[in-house]
């Protein structure tokens, strides 16, 4: 704890700890100083200097969020110089700014906009300086859209690409009047090592980067009669949708999402949690099989630690950065994906449907899975599995376009056959929860009993810390499985690319011993998804997860084997995990890709 | 009003280094703080423009405790209208490299730096002869101390010392946010000296010839000689040491060629003065007692009467606008702005009252940019657009 010091902000006194910025001190006594480039996520950069203030006795204005207190300090946050400059910088930044707000996909959601409103610029005298240059907007990725004319260079994404993710596909290149965020010799961000993970998207104060959307072509399909569309929501949508629809961040929205997309007019909604059980079963017994082949017949080709694969992002991450660990990754698709190919083999046939004319639509709280679902690997089903993929945003534009309060929607229920979910499915949208469900069943395969945690919560690996790990000692196992006895299962939790990283160069160096690690993409998992609403920080992050958690509290089955569609899908269709058709269906091999 | 100091010629930069070794042994047999109180009794501020005491930039350094300290000179000379410190280097390198090393001595680095401006490569060579030939005598001498050569790209920026650090730790050259300064998390994030290659010269001066010789030249608040850099429209153009205090009247005297409209003090980063205001003008830091008193990293551009000052000012915009490294906006956008904005006024698509919205958008650089070159855009702007205001509607 550092030492405290005294400033006075507006001439209210404040204790803070030293090292507090200006920015935080203020905010603490109900100071409300704007910013742009700052964000709770990233280190401060001080650039955009929207947050200037005015420290008594400096010549020059502080900015707020990247000057520490001094003991005595006298800040004022609304003298006329301050609010004559800042008003200038507004203004600078809108004129080298594609200001087309009317046609943006940030109206409304935009900083930027948000500022200009508050600080009133009705006219712009400067000289828009946008029609000098040449800009084109990069749309090839199927994921992301960059659009430089609505770039104000405040580093954001940047930041967020470097920091939380390791990425480094973009960065600032040139200078002065050319400066601008760019990626590899100017590349497409389709051409790049740019994982889709969306934390740009996420970060972005504008419109600058926005994930490509798919709202028209799911409309014309959901208007076609003669196809029958079918809709699979992930687990982390239902935790923040709401808040893009006047509810606080926490708060669990299924019922209502469910009755909303009945109104939008889907002709099924059915649940991506079902495959998250399916991924349990097939990952758990994956795992389990390669423990046999290691330890009961010593097989030395068996690679171990063996990692998820359900966040797109940190696939294409491995086959970009860490290709010779791609044996490492379980075989089985994704959730998503794996709903994608059973909609239009097992749904069809059951439904008696042509799959020729189901739609299969996903909302996503990502936006890599727009480019999972358009991989060539993804057409198992014979069809394309997944044909549009939307994020959370993009479900609550609809539900807006369509007049839907969804306020007094009442609570429905998801349609039966791929629809039932477990509380196992469900916390896969939060860092943690794959290794948790996978554990919760494993153990139980393994023993017969249930994982020797109160309530079935394995707290070791929940929690928003970057890396984590736990160990599970086998204790009497049943006789198939007699080998495991007194085997210690290491685990290890990593979230956000740059934590993955950590570990994989761990890994790489040969200085850990893990059997089995869950990697996601994004900061806290999918609940911190590229896709989902906007802002993202920690709080809210943290407030989604206890939603995801409360959610899994409160479902009657909670292990993913014990799912009655599960049971029945297997019965009807895959006969057991890892099967023929299994392997044919869920299960798929990725390749390194070139940096 | 006009100033009692006429032109003062000296010689002490330049004249020889062959008692370098003389100079380093006797500097390293007395001890640290003998060494900062020598320096601070000569109230030698930094060359490089800023000004700031250099005896307290390493009294402060000094007193860090730290596993790695560094010392480094900046010879990124990248002002417009400067060239004195490659001359420095090419004549006297001894002279740097020893104060380098008393530097590091007194601070407790041991190792130096020299940014070395990409554009200087062709001295590379004989700097790294004499580092070598340096190194040997320390080696004799038994002091540890190890000097290197970090090669600049060419951008004006890196002179800016946090964008140099940032520019030798490998990344691309944007200033830090300050705090905290060099003198606490400087390279490397160590705690770091790093001084102009002619600040570092008069160090040596100082130390050879003690702080006494030095402080009774100059004026008060601005002691000692200074080397300028005498361009533009001026029958004799070079470097010459002067004594600072000097009026911008003497010293147009002596350069001018009788038709001296104005000179700009200190580059494109500093003052346009106007004959008018000549007499008024003197050379040297803050804190005259009266009339005006300009700072400058040495460089003294003189222009006669056939030049357009709305062309002046337009090239200094043209190398601010692309030479802002891009990263905040008062300077990224205001230098744009600018720029376009005396044009659009010139040629008649903005009324000459625009020019009142520049100069409070210039006031605005100069109050919230990130680092000195946003901050000093407003310097000229400023000076040309009030003094010559017709010349930029007309």
């Amino acid at each position: 704890m550092g030492k405290k010091i005294k400033i006075t902000v507006n001439g209210q006194p404040v204790e803070v700890e030293k090292g507090t910025s200006i920015l935080d001190a203020a905010n603490q006594i109900g100071v409300i100083i704007p910013t742009l480039c700052y964000h709770k996520d990233l280190c401060v950069a001080g650039n955009c200097r929207v947050c200037i203030v005015e420290v008594v006795g400096q010549k020059r204005l502080a900015p707020a969020c990247a000057t520490p207190c001094e003991d005595g300090m006298d800040v004022l946050t609304n003298t006329h110089k301050v609010r004559n400059s800042r008003k200038h910088i507004i203004e600078l930044l809108l004129s080298e700014h594609n200001a087309d707000c009317t046609s943006c996909y940030k109206n409304g959601n935009c900083e930027l906009q948000l500022l200009a409103s508050e600080y009133k610029i009705m006219s712009q005298d400067f000289i828009h300086l946008v029609p000098f240059r040449n800009y084109t907007i990069d749309d090839f990725s199927p994921s992301i859209i960059k659009d430089d004319s609505k770039c104000i260079r405040c580093q954001r994404c940047v930041r967020t690409c470097a920091e939380l993710q390791s990425v480094n596909a973009l960065t600032m290149a040139h200078k002065g009047e050319y400066a601008m965020i760019t990626t590899f010799f100017e590349k497409s961000m389709n051409d790049v090592i740019c994982t889709n993970c969306g934390q740009c998207v996420n970060h972005c104060p504008t419109g600058a980067l926005v994930e490509k959307n798919y709202i028209e072509e799911v409309w014309s399909a959901i208007s076609d009669k003669d196809k029958y569309v079918v809709i699979q929501t992930a687990p982390a949508v239902r935790v923040g949708l709401g808040e893009e629809l006047g509810f606080d961040p926490g708060s669990r929205s299924t019922g209502k999402m469910v009755a909303a997309l009945k109104r939008l007019g889907f002709d099924s909604v059915m649940d991506t949690d079902f495959t998250a059980d399916l991924t349990i079963m097939e990952e758990g017994t994956e795992l389990l099989t390669r423990l046999k082949k290691a330890l009961a017949e010593n097989d030395k080709t068996v690679k171990f630690p063996m990692t998820t694969s359900c966040s797109p992002g940190w696939i294409k991450f491995i086959e970009h950065l860490y290709p010779e660990y791609l044996d490492n990754l379980s075989s089985c698709k994704s959730p998503q994906q794996m709903f994608g190919a059973l909609v239009k083999t097992y749904y069809a046939k059951a439904r008696k449907l042509d799959p020729a004319k189901i739609v299969s639509v996903s909302v996503m709280p990502c936006t890599a899975k727009k480019f999972e679902a358009a991989r060539p690997e993804m057409h198992d089903s014979g069809y394309r599995d997944v044909d549009y993929v939307l994020t959370t945003r993009e479900l609550a534009i609809m539900i807006k376009q369509a007049g839907i309060d969804f306020k007094k929607l009442e609570d429905m229920h998801f349609d039966r056959l791929m629809g039932e979910s477990t509380g196992a499915g469900v916390i896969f949208g939060a860092t943690g929860g794959v290794m948790e469900a996978a554990l919760r069943t494993a153990y139980e395969l393994v023993t017969g009993r249930e994982v020797p945690f109160d309530n079935l919560d394995i707290t070791p690996v929940r929690g928003m810390e970057g890396v984590r790990e736990a160990k599970i000692k086998i204790e009497k196992p049943l006789k198939e499985w007699a080998f495991l006895d007194g085997v210690e299962l290491k685990c290890a939790v990593a979230h956000g690319l740059t934590n993955v990283k950590y570990v994989m160069d761990k890994v790489r160096a040969g200085k850990v011993d893990y059997h089995f690690i869950e990697f996601m993409a994004c900061p806290g998992g999918c609940l911190g998804g590229g896709g989902q609403p906007i802002p993202t920080n920690p709080e809210i992050r943290q407030r989604r997860a206890e939603a995801i958690y409360a959610e899994d509290a409160g479902m009657p089955v909670r292990k993913s084997h014990e799912n009655p569609e599960i049971i029945k899908i297997y019965k009807d269709f895959l006969g057991h995990p890892l099967s023929e058709v299994s392997h044919h269906l869920l299960h798929t091999k990725y390749t390194a890709r070139n940096m | 009003m006009s100033t009692s100091h006429i032109l003062k010629r000296a010689d002490f930069i330049f004249k020889n280094e062959n008692d370098w070794e003389e100079v380093l042994t006797k500097s390293l047999a007395r001890t640290p703080n003998e060494l900062i109180n020598e320096l601070i009794s000569s109230e030698l501020k930094g060359r490089g423009g800023a000004g700031f005491p250099t005896g307290l930039k390493w009294k402060l350094t000094s007193e860090l405790k730290s596993d790695e300290k560094y010392v480094i000179c900046n010879a990124d000379e990248g002002e417009p209208g400067t060239f004195k410190d490659r001359e420095i280097l090419s004549r006297v390198p001894f002279k740097v490299l020893t104060a380098i090393a008393i530097c590091g001595y007194v601070i407790g680095a041991k190792k130096g730096y020299i940014y070395l401006r990409g554009e200087y490569f062709f001295l590379q060579q004989e700097l790294k002869k004499a580092i070598s030939e340096f190194e040997f005598f320390c080696k004799e001498i038994k002091y540890d101390f190890k000097i290197n050569i970090f090669m600049g790209s060419g951008a004006y920026i890196c002179g800016e010392e946090t964008a140099l650090f940032e520019s030798m730790e490998g990344k691309r050259g944007e200033p830090r946010n300050k705090p905290p300064y060099p003198t606490t998390y400087g390279y490397m994030g160590k705690p770091t000296v790093i001084n102009n290659v002619e600040t570092l010269s008069h160090t040596y001066t100082i130390f050879s010839y003690g702080s006494k010789r030095f402080y009774d030249l100059g004026v008060q608040f601005s002691r000692g000689t200074k080397l300028f850099s005498v361009s533009g429209d001026t029958p004799k153009p070079g470097i010459y040491e002067l004594e600072l205090g000097m009026s911008l009247t003497d010293f147009v005297e002596e350069f001018g060629d009788d038709d001296t409209k104005a000179v700009q003090v200190g580059g494109a980063a500093g003052f346009l003065v106007p004959r008018k205001k000549f007499a008024e003008t003197s050379i040297g830091y803050e804190g005259k007692l009266v009339g005006i008193s300009l700072p400058t990293g040495g460089s003294m551009m003189l222009f006669n009467s056939s030049r357009s000052m709305f062309n002046v000012l337009d090239n200094y915009l043209n190398f601010f606008a692309e030479e802002s490294c891009g990263q905040c906006t008062p300077c990224r956008v205001g230098c744009q702005q600018l720029l376009k904005g005396i044009k659009a006024v010139k040629r008649g698509e903005k009324p000459a009252s625009y020019l009142d919205k520049l100069l409070s958008l210039a006031e605005t650089m100069q109050l919230t940019a990130k680092c000195g070159l946003g901050q000093s855009v407003a310097n000229s702007f400023s000076s040309i657009v009030e003094n010559f205001r017709e010349e930029m509607i007309y």
